[in-house]
């Protein structure tokens, strides 16, 4: 079973093109898409319509803390997040709210627990960004391995019963092991907008074969993406932070 | 179930078990899909069993399954963790370093060629970004193909995660052989490696270890403050060229130990090529100075020197520059010169052996025996100094060496070949009517070299050939 990880898309629809193109060579049986598909980009329409699609054909999809604030409200946000979030619900039809209403804030495969930030209180959206945190979403569920998105930063947490959980990085590419009697949390990092410095859309891999887990990195057109972050109004950082991976 | 002979596991059938250490049982197995010997290692996971046991075999799984070529026993499968944890290797046949060394101290000559088999092997692992970390004699098995290397346990992969160096705050490794920045907790350098080879060359050459065999952390760390006494003094038979190699394996500073284990298999392949140190008074600091230190705060980072991690990927370490002296120093070997200084200033560490071929009519055993034979050799090796003095290296970062072939290229690919050249850099001269039809030097050169080659052309020259002149008379 080969697994494609779509993470934090945040509207942007030329990283989102060009990972879906990269997921159409891959051989893969399925996808998740780990929530977060608007907020912050210029095509947040167009990144809902095409989740949809997928989950059309049988991909699944859980709910980001920015699909919940389009919908219910961003309590909590910085002013960009917040002023994005404003932005993104003028653009989004009666038909798109729905769509991003059905999604679920985990899915639950066997041993595996896909959700968007951590395992520990879904709807907190907490971030797993160190071994501590790590431990605590592991603690919240009796899933083997859980993968999350959230913190657009690509981590893989090792843990063993009783102990600190191991925090690496893997290199772009490397097809890392997960260990067959560890636990892991896996942080995929961010289709839509990289902040590990590499501008290049970050797509997951799985491979539950073979135990291992890729973070592929699909370089796209981030100036388009960017040019249209400036035209929609919306606050210059935005695409300033594309073009550095930041 | 408690592993037993005749028992299968996975397809492997034990047949007897091979005397082992403390972490792992190790049986000899046979596999009907393998026409070759087997062993199963299956680490000790008893309940109350050190958790290091299990991480170390994660590790080592993790780890031959990345490794390949003829220096690592041929990894064939591993068992699952929750049943029957194993991992499958073929069993290498040959003679083991540790029975060798209890013979110690070894012939000069016997060192030298242990040394270049185990450096080659090391060079093998490194370039696979592994860091063995637990090099020792039983570690080692001298095969009909080369060295091979052993127990990966403790070994780190440069793209992959360090779970074990992550458990701990201690030195992991082996007391007499471990490298000074590994006691401090460094675990990703190749550098590490060349210190435990310097340590099992001087075991060879002494028959004792150069730091003993401490039990506790203070003890590995006096290796940080007390070099070793030299092999010399402890067996003075030895050569002066085998003394400088293996104390410069043994440096305390990285940067000043040898930039890869290819370095050291030249050194020891060419004994007349060795620096050896300039003879240095001994000063032994005097009681109360001795006293000083005692409470004096080292910083043990800065003694270790900086990771020689960021100069292996800055540039190659062995550079082979062949250049063609036969009709005198022309243009185009001092554009070879400028373009062989280029690729050596990218790493302060590289060296660079120089290589001219004295061509040779017919195939001989010693074309150059008679006393004009040596006359031109040693002037060509005269004029080949003479054409790398410009670069003012040290003697430690060059060599000379002049070939002998009827195939200048033959000679000099078998040459890069052997000595594991990270880099070529050869002249092409420009082409005539005579060199269509015998073929390039530098043209086989590049298609047959195992490393990348620079090719230097001169501009002008090539310029010319490729627009010649009209004809007088013609429009």
């Amino acid at each position: 079973m080969r697994t494609a990880l779509l993470a934090d898309i945040h509207a942007n629809r030329e990283a989102l093109d060009a990972v879906l193109d990269a997921v159409a060579g891959l051989r893969v049986d399925r996808v998740v898409v780990l929530g977060d598909i608007v907020g912050y980009g210029p095509d947040p329409d167009y990144a809902v319509e095409k989740v949809a699609e997928l989950v059309s054909h049988g991909a699944f999809c859980v709910k980001g803390n920015h699909d919940e604030a389009v919908l219910s409200g961003p309590a909590g946000m910085n002013d960009i997040a917040r002023e994005a979030v404003a932005w993104t619900r003028t653009r989004l039809s009666a038909h798109h709210m729905e769509f991003l209403g059905t999604m679920p804030l985990e899915w639950r495969d066997g041993d595996d627990l896909f959700v968007h930030a951590s395992a520990l209180s879904p709807e907190r959206w907490h971030y797993v960004g160190d071994a501590a945190a790590a431990a605590d979403c592991l603690e919240a569920t009796d899933a083997t391995n859980v993968f999350c998105g959230h913190t657009h930063l690509p981590a893989i947490h090792y843990a063993l019963p009783g102990r600190a959980p191991q925090p690496f990085t893997p290199r772009d590419g490397v097809a890392t092991p997960l260990s067959p009697f560890r636990r892991h949390v896996v942080v995929v990092g961010s289709v839509g907008q990289p902040r590990d410095r590499n501008p290049a859309a970050c797509l997951g891999l799985v491979d539950q074969e073979a135990r291992t887990m890729t973070m592929l990195r699909i370089p796209y057109d981030h100036e388009t993406t960017a040019r249209k972050i400036d035209a929609a109004g919306l606050s210059p950082w935005l695409g300033m932070r594309l073009r550095i991976g930041r | 179930m408690k592993p037993h002979a005749g028992m299968t596991i996975d397809g492997f059938e034990l047949i007897e078990q091979m005397p082992s250490g403390g972490m792992a049982s190790l049986w000899r197995a046979r596999h009907p899909a393998h026409d070759f010997p087997i062993v199963l290692k299956m680490p000790f996971f008893d309940p109350g069993a050190e958790v290091s046991v299990i991480i170390s075999h994660e590790m080592e799984e993790m780890i031959m399954r990345h490794l390949s070529g003829p220096h690592v026993p041929r990894f064939l499968g591993s068992g699952d963790l929750a049943r029957t944890p194993y991992v499958a290797m073929e069993f290498v046949e040959g003679r083991h370093l540790a029975a060798l060394a209890r013979e110690a101290p070894l012939a000069a000559e016997e060192i030298a060629g242990i040394g270049i088999e185990v450096g080659t092997a090391l060079n093998a692992i490194h370039r696979q970004k592994v860091v063995h970390l637990d090099l020792k004699p039983e570690n080692v098995i001298l095969a009909e193909r080369g060295a091979v290397l052993l127990d990966f346990g403790l070994a780190t992969h440069a793209d992959l995660p360090d779970l074990l160096g992550a458990e701990t705050e201690l030195p992991i490794g082996t007391p007499a052989y471990i490298a000074p920045e590994q006691i401090l907790g460094e675990r990703f350098d190749p550098a590490s490696d060349i210190f435990a080879l310097g340590c099992i060359l001087y075991l060879l050459a002494t028959g004792k270890e150069p730091f003993g065999h401490p039990s506790t952390v203070a003890g590995m760390k006096r290796r940080l403050y007390q070099a070793p006494a030299p092999p010399r003094a402890r067996n003075a038979t030895l050569p002066q060229w085998l003394d400088a190699v293996i104390m410069r394996c043994l440096e305390l500073d990285r940067s000043k130990r040898y930039a890869d284990a290819a370095q050291v298999a030249f050194d020891l392949r060419n004994p007349d090529q060795v620096a050896l140190p300039r003879q240095q008074e001994a000063v032994s600091p005097g009681l109360l100075q001795g006293l000083a230190g005692l409470f004096r705060k080292t910083d043990e980072r800065a003694l270790v020197g900086s990771s020689s991690v960021p100069r292996r990927e800055a540039g190659p370490s062995m550079v082979l520059v062949a250049v063609d002296l036969s009709s005198g120093p022309d243009p185009l070997a001092q554009e070879v010169l400028a373009e062989t200084a280029r690729v050596l200033a990218c790493r302060p560490d590289s060296k660079l052996v120089c290589l001219t071929v004295l061509k040779t009519e017919i195939v001989s055993e010693t074309p150059l025996a008679d006393e004009s034979g040596r006359s031109i050799y040693l002037k060509r090796l005269v004029a080949l100094k003479d054409w790398a003095r410009p670069l003012h290296l040290p003697d430690e970062r060059i060599s000379f060496h002049v070939l002998e072939g009827v195939s200048p290229a033959d000679a000099i690919l078998a040459f890069a070949a052997r000595n594991d050249a990270g880099h070529i850099v050869i002249g092409a001269r420009a082409s005539s009517a005579l060199r269509r039809h015998l073929g390039s030097v530098s043209a086989k050169v590049v298609a047959e070299a195992r490393c990348s080659v620079s090719v230097v052309r001169l501009k002008a020259v090539e310029e010319r050939a490729a627009t010649p002149l009209p004809e007088p008379g013609n429009p």
